[in-house]
């Protein structure tokens, strides 16, 4: 793998420059350039089609981009890997509409979300060791699902597939988390513990996080990014963001 | 030693409480496999309890279906993989195990040539094609057998997943193949006996087939290699990668963005359950005495898929039992009303989708379901489970 | 084996409508004498007498002439100028003119066989039935090789100065089948007055054709030029022997200059010829590509824009077959008309048909495709077995009528059914029909709306549960409607819908699903391709190919020639 020409300052998870998607002649990405520092959580809103989900998209190997590039951790070509390879390289991603495995419990859905090498043939004879049953407890814990165990995950409720899919990110143990619209149709009370858990992810993985729910990006946000049309409207702090007046005007309304 | 025998009696039961279904599944084929040879062997001819040479070769055709059905189900009722090619795999091990029977003929045929099989000389065929050589041993045609529906699935599955060719089309694909496969058979200058295939079998290993001692041993070996599959089907779905490819059907997407590469999950159990077919059909071929090309024709996979639904898609030991239900229920119909049979069959396509989507299985779980969520179910349940372990703690 | 009886029955109806458009072709031995009838009957009266009493009295002496005798009667018959002539000479060139023995009348036979069954008789004057006669009662009046050619020149003759051109044409053909001295002189004589095109056209190949083996080097270049304008075969290999050396070995035609000309001349025949074979295997291919997309059609509607694998598709397609069928025996007498009856008739049955299955089966599975699969395989065996027990399992015979049969004839080289004609024109109107239903219609608009966010348009008020019924009785009936043509093309019976149900899938799925004109591309290409592989690998072995071809192509590109886009495309 070659790394960029322009090497960008040091220490990026993740790269993207001049990214264009268009389906049927119309742009859903259009030259999109970002780029998230190791460690840092960033939020990234817009009005609806502006891309976000698009965007992760392309960063997890889903959709190929016309033309751009997408760097993970610098010398990571994610144009060149496919999902899976895309996924063992680091990044996970939770679906803006809650995907777990239905007809599997809870716990199965968590042991299938480990972290390892993945083979039909090794997992055709796979056991787990201690130390996998317990980080699955653990995560049970955080997510607050060690009643439901032995549920089957279709059981769930919304809010709860939600925390499945985002016990089964960090059973995957990755670098770089995309996470669209975490919050959706969750109580008050889960969406701040959802913060509160994202918050506390921060220092050890580098997250982005897409929402609509203005209170939850206030509560987490450190740098937020603005989506219109493809491209980046404006990016800074929450209180720059605000009171821009383009995103007032596209996005937040007066 | 009463240690041991509590121990072997905690997994006995613990196996039973885990699959009863597979239990009973194997406690029967057990019994088949004692049952018919007495039944055949010592009952005297004259005795109502005698099991005529019909019934060992009905009861044996059963088996190789209930199998058939066993390997559509591990791909359609774990993976979702509506596979309507299953017939062709089930035909390709028939065929590669008619060939050996054709070749074992030897100058017993119609024109006595002690090489060609009576089709060739009738088709003034100087030489054996190449396809041929090798299977006047029988460990060739075994390996045929295994293999060629292997590599069919392999090579057709490695395209199809990997250009995430799903559902319906999965369904269509594997249909238009077998059809082709079928069309192929047809023709004369395949090799393969065209129309009529291959018949008037004389003997396989050496063992008369007309014999009802050689027709009983088919019938146990299909009995121990349909537990065998069973216990091989289940102990892949028990396994992670059986819950992935369970998974899979949930949510593809999810799985491939957990960095699974799903295509290999997925191409090999169709493989492994085309291996099944294969085998279900070799076993199949010198029982009922005739392979030929009608054996891949779309239907008969669309219908194997009926016996699964019926059963219930995944429940393995479901699947097993609807095909053997249902092929009953044909064998009666056919026998007494043959037109009501497409009535019959037609009707329980509809019925089964629309009111019984998981079977008969499913109709039992419910009914289960429905007895526990009375008052009295968990009291019995909880004492039969209380009786259950404190005799286990006893007896330790 | 479906398809192998699939392939041999498109074998018999080829053969079918070959014959058949050999006898539509005008015959001239029995037109003419209906239209001399004709004359006759308005020809004065007294004139008519004595010429007839004259024209008896010559005939007569044929009983015992011999056969220097017959050629000078034949002469004066050919002079008389009755309107018998024709007719008598060619019974008499036919064996088929025969001397009574008890009263020496002279009378013609109307048709010859080997069996014992008395002869019908005809009489040669007013040419009407004269009741029959044993054969031993008669005596045919014998003939030998010289009576013969002047009988047919004398023939042939008459037929040339005929009014009608295509009586002209059928008799200048006969005459170019075996030139003889005197037929070349009676074209010769012809070349200068004729002036119908085709037939001038014809005199001259036939002329042309005796040029070559003239003396005159000048004319025979000049044949030569005049020939390499045909593209029939007999003058293709005329002059290819032109370039022959002979036993002696040299050349059969000493000129250089025309044996260059006459292999120019050979290569651009032979190169017109490919052409035009081209030309009929891309119409052959057309026309099995517009069966495929008429079966497809309605397929590509409850498949594409409900996302219903209607396994019943061929057993609706086989009511249709079954419709046109009853229509016959409804309407015995109007065969011509009934296949236009029936191609409402079975849209009726075939959709309403659709509609109950809808309404009582595939509502409940929308977004199960899989379901809809099984369930509707179990209504197509259901619809077999019905058909059996109502028509019994034996195939039904579906006439073709009149008007669907003969062959265009455009040139030497290229001749199309018209059966084959009909179906390409009526799948293109079947086509632009349903376009128009579903992009100008209400109701075309509704299904586009439902098939695209269902909850959305159930929102705006648009009666989802109709919508459905009637989309689905749509593509029901379109099925039906193929049946119609169906019923055309193969046998009618309770396997006609298994023979077509994987093809109608495969078209869909190779066309795109959900786009109307990928079926008709991916139909009109599976035709084609079709065609250009059944002279190598034979009917079975090509439609292998195209299957596996297919398959191919879809491990490929999984949603077809033309796909549809966009998220709705995904979620299926
Ligand atoms: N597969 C696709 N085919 C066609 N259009 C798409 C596809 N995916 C996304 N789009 C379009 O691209 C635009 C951006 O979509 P998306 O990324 O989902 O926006 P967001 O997540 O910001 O709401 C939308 O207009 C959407 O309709
Ligand atoms: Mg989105």
């Amino acid at each position: 793998m070659i790394r960029p020409p322009d090497l960008p300052s040091p220490g990026k998870i993740l790269t993207l420059d001049d990214v264009t998607v268009s389906f049927d002649g119309f742009k859903a990405l259009d030259g999109l350039t970002l780029s998230v520092d190791r460690g840092e959580l960033r939020c990234i809103i817009g009005p609806n089609g502006a891309g976000k989900t698009t965007m992760m998209d392309v960063v997890t190997g889903k959709t190929r981009p016309d033309h751009g590039s997408a760097w993970f951790a610098e010398d990571v070509d994610l144009l060149a890997l496919s999902e899976p390879e895309i996924a063992q390289a680091g990044i996970g991603r939770k679906f803006q509409k809650p995907t777990v495995f239905e007809s599997l419990t809870v716990f199965e859905n968590l042991e299938l979300a480990i972290w390892g090498d993945k083979s039909f043939w090794k997992d055709l004879v796979a056991r787990l060791t201690r130390a996998e049953r317990r980080h699955i407890d653990d995560i049970l814990d955080v997510t607050g699902l060690t009643t439901e165990r032995a549920a089957l995950a279709g059981t769930l409720s919304h809010g709860q597939k939600q925390w499945l899919e985002i016990g089964m990110l960090l059973m995957q143990e990755p670098e770089l988390l995309l996470v669209d619209e975490p919050v959706a149709g969750m109580t008050p009370d889960e969406t701040h513990r959802t913060a509160e858990l994202l918050l506390s992810l921060a220092a050890e993985h580098s997250l982005i996080v897409v929402e609509h729910d203005m209170d939850f990006v206030r509560s987490i946000a450190r740098r937020v990014t603005v989506l219109h049309e493809g491209r980046v409207l404006a990016d800074g702090d929450m209180g720059r963001v605000q009171n821009d007046p383009l995103v007032v005007e596209v996005y937040l309304g007066a | 030693m009463l240690t041991r025998v509590v121990r072997v009696g905690r997994r006995l039961w613990t196996a039973w409480d885990a699959d009863r279904g597979g239990t009973v599944l194997l406690v029967l084929l057990a019994g088949v496999a004692i049952a018919v040879p007495a039944l055949n062997q010592l009952a005297p001819a004259s005795s109502a309890l005698h099991l005529s040479t019909y019934s060992l070769s009905l009861i044996g055709k059963y088996l190789c279906y209930a199998m058939l059905a066993l390997a559509l189900d591990l791909v359609w009722g774990y993976g979702g993989i509506l596979s309507l090619g299953h017939a062709a795999f089930f035909a390709l091990g028939g065929y590669a195990m008619g060939m050996y029977l054709m070749r074992q003929i030897g100058s017993r045929g119609v024109y006595g040539d002690p090489i060609l099989p009576d089709f060739m000389v009738f088709l003034n065929w100087q030489k054996l094609p190449w396809f041929w050589v090798g299977f006047n041993h029988f460990w060739f045609a075994l390996l045929v057998i295994a293999a060629l529906p292997a590599l069919l699935a392999l090579l057709f599955g490695w395209f199809a997943f990997r250009s995430r060719v799903t559902g319906v089309y999965f369904s269509i694909m594997t249909q238009a193949l077998s059809y082709a496969l079928m069309l192929a058979f047809f023709r004369n200058d395949m090799g393969f006996g065209g129309n009529n295939g291959f018949t008037d079998f004389k003997d396989i290993l050496g063992f008369d087939l007309h014999e009802d001692g050689t027709r009983v041993m088919l019938v146990v070996v299909t009995a121990a290699a349909l537990a065998a599959s069973y216990l091989a089907c289940r102990a892949i779905v028990g396994s992670r990668a059986g819950r992935l490819f369970r998974a899979i059907r949930d949510a593809e997407s999810r799985a491939r963005f957990l960095g699974y590469r799903v295509e290999s999950y997925k191409l090999w159990v169709f493989v492994f359950s085309a291996v099944l077919a294969g085998i279900a059909g070799a076993l199949y071929v010198p029982q009922v005495g005739i392979i030929n090309p009608g054996e891949f024709a779309p239907i008969n996979s669309i219908e194997a898929v009926i016996w699964v639904a019926v059963g219930g898609r995944g429940t393995l030991f479901g699947a097993a039992a609807g095909a053997v239900l249902v092929n009953y229920a044909k064998t009666y119909f056919t026998g007494a009303l043959p037109e009501l049979w497409l009535y019959a069959l037609g009707a329980l396509f509809v019925l089964v989708t629309l009111f019984l989507p998981r079977g008969l299985v499913g109709l039992g779980a419910s009914r289960r379901r429905a007895v526990q969520a009375g008052a009295a179910a968990p009291v019995i349940w909880a004492l039969g489970s209380h009786v259950g372990v404190s005799l286990g703690s006893k007896l330790k | 084996m479906l398809g192998t009886e699939l392939q041999v029955e498109r074998r018999r109806l080829l053969d079918r409508t070959e014959r058949s458009g050999r006898r539509a072709r005008p015959n001239g031995a029995l037109w003419l004498p209906s239209l001399l009838l004709a004359l006759v009957v308005f020809a004065p009266h007294a004139l008519a007498q004595s010429r007839d009493e004259e024209f008896l009295a010559v005939l007569g002496e044929l009983g015992d002439a011999s056969f220097l005798d017959k050629e000078h009667i034949v002469e004066r018959l050919s002079r008389s100028g009755h309107p018998s002539t024709r007719a008598v000479l060619t019974a008499f060139l036919e064996d088929r003119l025969y001397v009574r023995a008890k009263d020496r009348k002279i009378v013609i036979v109307k048709s010859m066989d080997d069996g014992v069954a008395p002869f019908d008789l005809v009489d040669p004057v007013s040419l009407q039935d004269a009741g029959s006669g044993a054969r031993d009662e008669v005596t045919r009046i014998g003939t030998n090789n010289r009576l013969r050619k002047l009988l047919k020149t004398t023939v042939a003759r008459f037929d040339l100065s005929s009014p009608d051109p295509a009586v002209k044409l059928a008799a200048v053909q006969e005459m170019l089948r075996d030139l003889d001295q005197a037929s070349i002189a009676l074209l010769g004589g012809r070349a200068g007055v004729e002036t119908d095109a085709a037939v001038k056209e014809e005199i001259e190949t036939g002329l042309a054709l005796a040029a070559l083996d003239g003396g005159d080097p000048r004319a025979r270049l000049d044949a030569v030029a005049t020939l390499a304008r045909r593209l029939r075969p007999q003058v293709r290999n005329r002059l290819a022997g032109v370039l022959e050396k002979g036993a002696d070995g040299n050349f059969v035609e000493p000129d250089e200059k025309v044996r260059q000309a006459a292999a120019a001349a050979v290569r651009r025949i032979d190169r017109s010829r490919a052409l035009y074979a081209g030309v009929e295997t891309l119409f052959f291919g057309l026309s099995v590509g517009s069966v495929l997309v008429l079966v497809a059609i309605g397929l590509a509607i409850t498949f594409g824009v409900m996302g219903v694998i209607n396994m019943a598709h061929g057993e609706l397609m086989m009511l249709g077959a079954y419709t046109t069928y009853v229509v016959q025996l409804a309407m015995p007498r109007h065969i011509g008309l009934s296949i236009l009856v029936a191609i409402p008739a079975a849209f009726l049955v075939a959709g309403l048909a659709g509609v109950i299955v809808e309404r009582t089966i595939i509502r409940f599975l929308y977004g199960r495709p899989l379901e809809t699969l099984l369930a509707t395989f179990g209504v197509s065996l259901v619809l077999q077995q019905s058909v059996r027990s109502l028509f019994s399992a034996n195939n039904r015979s579906v006439e073709t009528p009149p008007w669907m049969s003969g062959t265009l004839q455009l040139n030497d080289a290229l001749a199309i059914t018209f059966n084959r004609l009909y179906i390409v024109i009526f799948t293109l109107i079947v086509f632009a029909i349903l376009l128009v239903v579903l992009k100008r219609t209400r109701l075309g608009l509704d299904i586009r709306a439902v098939s695209q966010n269902r909850a959305m348009a159930q929102a705006m008020g648009i009666r989802t549960g109709w919508v459905d019924a009637m989309t689905f009785g749509l593509g029901s009936g379109i099925a039906g409607i193929a049946g119609v043509a169906l019923s055309q093309f193969t046998n009618v019976g309770p396997n006609l819908g298994q023979a077509y149900i994987i093809d109608s899938f495969m078209v869909v799925v190779f066309g795109g699903v959900g786009n109307l004109w990928g079926t008709l591309v991916g139909g009109m290409s599976m035709g084609v391709v079709n065609q250009l592989l059944e002279p190598y690998a034979g009917a079975v072995l090509a439609k292998i190919f195209v299957l596996v071809a297919l398959i191919l192509f879809i491990q490929r590109w999984p949603r077809g020639l033309f796909p549809q886009t966009g998220r709705a495309a995904e979620s299926q």
